[in-house]
């Protein structure tokens, strides 16, 4: 048997995209299928699912309606407040810092990402617990702050645990930038803040847009920060689903959430790219 | 045996240093060193010396036991050296999965493959578990060391179902709350003045469970209804109680002991063991039954119909049915025994505690949960909603 370059062709791409797809077919596509036959059931009368066609569950998301909220509004402020903290972070490290110290510096925003965040969580409860925190301010005469389970405490732990996929693409984004157009701008006499906003801030948005999906889109789904330091007081959708699937096990309804909030997810990131394509112009924008 | 409870606790960096120091002077033997600072018994488990103890009888070597088993429970609710002394002597090691309500088990074992091959249910789900074919008949000759004379019959007769033994007593105990009496200086006697309290003075310090059953219970009980309603309208009662209290809370957790240790809460519901340990350690911190009423509980062993390593399972709790470790449990965990023999081997500091083991008078108002809240979507729903309020 004679194999063709076309078959070659056709063998090697299998190859290469197989183990991936076939991956993502098991893992993603079959069980997003059985959450979306769930969604439309109804709950056993002991909990679970039972089979039935109905819309019941998505009649009901209202009653969800504060954990979407919570969510959408903590989602992308927690975004925005690691956008604000990362881009001169990142600014430093790619145009200011010295070439010598800067590979020692990246690797010291990575770094934390060697302990897991559940760890560096738990860390944070101890630091904003009565021991902690409140327990120095008390020394000088505050007493009886709380810190802990608060949403200003969630709001931390979010930035906390994600700042650095913030500063990494807006860092690369800026370090490929071109230093002769910084040195043409300031060669026609524009100054550093007009070159900054008009030539680093606008090459740099890729990254930023980068940034700021990767962050929204983990944060929607985030559920183990506000577990820990908002005491189960704060609820984000993810913790809506864990409840609805491991407490009162109401499957279909946990379903219908989990196919609402990637519905969600779509629409946040095509808005996201329409916003991206409009700042950048034309130019393709590599998104996640 | 001595039963001193500190004999449990893991020796400490500086007890191990002054013990190192005394061996070194040679005050005392290389043996007492091993003993109390517990590397003889490290020692033993690491080597799998054989005859390294009295465990290693032949009961244990008559069946595999596989190496491993996974154990569902509840948080501080163990002694740690019980499941180190099991792995001595049978050399299977434990893993400790903990939970914060029974509705959380049941959905792990509903869910399917939960792993586990002995878990720790309350009283009023057996039932549920028995009906869903989720665990099965207990086979008591397995389990020699248990003995159903000396059981007392008010904690244990919801293990059995149709006269057949689904599930064996761990221990029973009591919902009441833990008040920091060093920062709550008002009385409080009932659950309407927990949640008074939650409002008022103990703003932003108080904690519920993450738990239907006692959160919901409790606030019916302070409304003047029954601990196990599933009537609508008190329902809604306790729901506009419990969205009302929310915004004060400190927080919504049933493992409440860390946050009570570091007086970042003030006041918790609260089961008798967690009382018990907390009190222990920090007297400021009262244990109370409300007067108003409240859970009476008991929790039992039981062995998932899906275990992965049943025999294991049995051995185990053959293991913990034996008073001599049961004793240990009940000293470490603090929540009072179900087994007379139990009582017996019992220091007197603790058949005399109150919190452990209170007066038939406050008991009297409490109730143990019924099967119906496990599964009734109404309070499922409300529990929900409360949470995500």
């Amino acid at each position: 048997m004679v194999i063709t370059q076309e078959f070659r062709k056709k063998l090697v791409t299998l190859a290469l995209i197989g183990p991936a797809g076939l991956w993502l077919f098991v893992f993603l596509v079959l069980p997003f299928i059985a959450i979306l036959v769930f969604a439309f059931g109804k709950r056993a009368p002991e909990g679970g699912y039972q089979a039935a066609f109905t819309i019941e569950q998505f009649a009901n998301l209202g009653s969800r309606a504060a954990a979407f909220v919570n969510t959408l509004m903590l989602a992308p402020a927690g975004a925005i407040a690691c956008l604000l903290i990362a881009y001169p972070v990142a600014y430093y490290l790619a145009v200011k810092a010295h070439p010598r110290h800067r590979l020692l510096l990246v690797s010291l925003v990575v770094v934390p990402f060697w302990t897991s965040l559940l760890v560096r969580t738990y860390a944070w409860m101890y630091l904003l617990g009565a021991r902690g925190i409140p327990h120095l301010l008390e020394l000088i005469g505050i007493e009886n702050v709380r810190l802990i389970n608060t949403p200003g405490a969630v709001l931390l732990g979010i930035v906390y645990g994600y700042l650095p996929l913030m500063i990494m693409p807006i860092y690369v984004s800026l370090e490929k930038l071109d230093r002769r157009l910084l040195e043409a701008s300031a060669d026609l006499g524009a100054r550093p803040v007009s070159t900054f906003f008009g030539i680093t801030v606008p090459l740099s948005l890729p990254g930023v847009m980068t940034g700021m999906a990767l962050v929204t889109i983990l944060l929607l789904g985030e559920y183990l920060i506000p577990q820990l330091l908002g005491g189960g007081k704060v609820f984000f959708i993810g913790n809506a689903l864990v409840d609805l699937f491991l407490q009162s096990r109401n499957w279909p309804f946990g379903s219908a959430i989990a196919v609402t909030l990637v519905a969600v997810v779509v629409v946040v990131l095509m808005v996201a790219m329409r916003i991206a394509w409009r700042f950048a112009g034309t130019r393709q924008v590599d998104l996640v | 045996m001595s039963k001193k409870h500190h004999e449990n606790a893991p020796i400490t960096a500086r007890q191990l240093t002054d013990e190192f120091m005394r061996l070194k002077k040679g005050s005392v033997s290389r043996r007492h060193f091993l003993g109390v600072t517990g590397l003889g018994l490290a020692a033993a488990v690491m080597s799998r010396f054989p005859g390294a103890g009295a465990f290693n009888s032949a009961a244990y070597a008559a069946e595999d036991l596989g190496t491993q088993l996974s154990i569902a429970t509840w948080p501080n609710y163990h002694d740690p050296a019980t499941f180190e002394n099991f792995k001595a002597a049978t050399g299977v090691a434990v893993e400790v999965n903990v939970f914060g309500s029974n509705e959380e088990m049941l959905a792990k074992i509903q869910a399917g493959a939960s792993g586990w091959s002995l878990f720790v249910p309350t009283n009023y789900t057996i039932s549920t578990y028995q009906k869903l074919g989720l665990i099965e008949e207990l086979d008591l000759s397995k389990i020699p060391n248990f003995s159903q004379e000396s059981q007392n019959a008010r904690f244990t007769d919801q293990g059995k179902i149709d006269g057949k033994t689904y599930a064996l007593p761990k221990n029973w105990g009591t919902t009441g709350f833990a008040v920091n009496t060093s920062k709550v200086k008002s009385p409080i006697k009932t659950w309407k003045d927990f949640f008074d309290l939650a409002q008022t003075e103990a703003d932003g310090r108080a904690m519920v469970h993450d738990y239907q059953l006692t959160t919901i219970g409790s606030a019916l009980v302070a409304l003047g209804y029954d601990f196990n309603s599933i009537k609508a309208d008190e329902l809604a009662k306790a729901e506009e109680l419990l969205i009302k209290v929310k915004p004060h809370l400190f927080a919504i957790n049933s493992d409440y002991q860390p946050s009570m240790r570091s007086t970042d809460a003030w006041m918790t519901m609260c089961w008798t063991n967690d009382g018990a340990q907390l009190n222990r350690d920090m007297p400021e911190i009262a244990y109370i039954l409300g007067t108003d009423g409240g859970e009476i509980w008991t929790d039992y062993y039981a062995i998932p119909k899906d275990a992965p390593n049943k025999a294991a399972g049995y051995a185990l709790l053959n293991y913990l049915m034996d008073p001599a470790n049961a004793v240990k449990e009940h000293i470490a965990n603090g929540a009072p025994t179900t087994d007379s023999r139990v009582i017996a081997l019992l220091p007197a500091e603790i058949t005399g505690n109150k919190i452990v083991y209170p007066d038939e008078a406050a008991l009297t108002p409490l109730e143990f949960g019924a099967a119906v809240t496990l599964t009734d979507p109404g309070r499922a729903e409300l529990m929900a909603r409360f949470k995500s309020a």
